[in-house]
């Protein structure tokens, strides 16, 4: 008698070596489903039940999740593209070049990469508007608003610092112009400027700094303030506050429990 | 816990408390020593960049009454009836390179639209400030050399070459 996929996954997941990788056993019991959440280290950081209201798309618009998912597709496509790219002048033009025209798929990781970034800024603050007009920030996540601030100027310096890689006129121009911008804060303006571009002007020491932010430091810190940004989530309460919900969508709403994750 | 005693002669301190201020004491001192380090490492103490003396090579290059833009010193060298003297070609406001509008006359930053006179007066902003005059002096060669490190005060005698 042959057996169909189903069966075979289950008696995959009956193994010994499936059951030492994922401990909280199958089946669909609300434990058991709590449990997958709770004993994962990617998904504890969620709760283990949520309301189906909350999952709705009105409530939030998916805006942080999609925030995420451009920021996921950021690093899977800047991870390659480091692959082709020596952070030096005069080379990092031609490698951008090569990318561009002779490297297998480098122009569409190149575009996605760039694309992905336009969306993030834009998620980001449309992201931002919605919690302020739905009155998300109010108490008690008033510190994971600053949490997002934190994140937004992340997202910004990523994408300035991004700018300059290509090494062309454009990108040249505009880091000379936006570090200039940093020279206006008042005494310690020059000094941030010097540090920024370890250098005078906008060279190959500007390129290895803003390279070195923008593949290793920036990235750490959004990795870093986005898993506090989603742990505060989970400990106030869910992804958006009852007292932000309209009071007529409140009365009509069925307050549902769903738990999350499946098997 | 042992009994903390207060208020006496010398204010004795109990062994763990000494010990734990030592401890972050210490901790406190290298923290600031790391910040220092960091700080001076991060600023760098040799420059690779261009001399900010530019030979501009012999004066009868420039015909008068022309403005010539160096584009890779950003620097003017300007022939006037007074003599020759040189400007800054970065705009005082974001650091764009202007260029030389031989039709209208004047100095213009294609960034943000600042306009500057031939004697680098500022005729119309964003640019706080006038375009800066540069030391300009001629070598034993005979060639025009450019100080762009060093400014000088505008239209004064000595900040002409005259030949």
């Amino acid at each position: 008698m042959a057996k169909t996929a189903d069966e075979y996954f289950d008696e995959l997941q009956q193994t010994r070596v499936w059951r030492s990788i994922f401990r909280s056993g199958t089946g669909s019991s609300t434990l058991k489903r709590a449990l997958a959440i709770q004993q994962n280290v990617f998904l504890h950081l969620f709760s283990t039940k949520v309301r189906t209201r909350m999952l709705s798309f009105s409530a939030t618009w998916y805006l942080g999740t999609l925030t995420l998912g451009t920021f996921l597709i950021l690093v899977a496509t800047g991870i390659p593209l480091m692959l082709y790219y020596h952070p030096s002048a005069p080379q990092a033009y031609a490698d951008t070049k090569d990318l561009q025209f002779v490297v297998s798929s480098g122009m569409f990781l190149r575009n996605l990469h760039r694309w992905s970034a336009h969306a993030m800024v834009f998620l980001v603050f449309a992201h931002m508007f919605k919690v302020f007009y739905r009155g998300a920030y109010r108490t008690p996540r008033e510190f994971n608003w600053v949490i997002g601030v934190v994140l937004l100027l992340i997202t910004l310096l990523l994408s300035y610092t991004g700018y300059l890689l290509p090494w062309d006129q454009l990108a040249y121009w505009a880091i000379t112009v936006g570090s200039n911008i940093a020279s206006a804060v008042p005494i310690v303006g020059d000094k941030i400027h010097f540090l920024l571009l370890g250098g005078n002007a906008v060279n190959a020491n500007a390129l290895l700094r803003f390279y070195v932010l923008h593949c290793m430091i920036l990235p750490l810190a959004a990795i870093f303030f986005v898993a506090i940004h989603f742990w505060r989530i989970r400990k106030d309460g869910g992804l958006y506050s009852h007292a932000s919900e309209p009071a007529t969508l409140r009365a009509a709403a069925k307050d549902t429990t769903a738990v999350t994750g499946a098997r | 816990m042992a009994e903390e005693k207060r208020g006496e002669l010398g204010s004795e301190l109990s062994r763990r408390q000494f010990f734990t201020k030592l401890g972050l004491g210490s901790l406190s001192i290298a923290a600031v020593g790391t910040a220092a380090f960091s700080y001076q490492y991060l600023e760098p103490n040799v420059l690779y960049e261009p001399s900010p003396v530019v030979n501009a090579g012999k004066p009868d290059r420039y015909p008068l009454d022309s403005v010539t833009l160096d584009v890779n010193n950003g620097i003017y060298i300007i022939h006037s009836q007074e003599g020759y003297f040189s400007l800054s070609a970065v705009c005082t406001h974001l650091g764009c390179l202007t260029a030389w509008k031989q039709e209208l006359g004047i100095i213009a930053c294609p960034c943000h639209g600042s306009k500057f006179e031939q004697s680098g007066k500022k005729i119309e902003g964003p640019a706080p400030k006038p375009l800066p005059w540069k030391r300009v002096w001629l070598n034993d060669d005979g060639d025009l050399l450019v100080d762009r490190s060093t400014d000088v005060p505008p239209l004064a005698r000595d900040s002409f070459v005259r030949v």
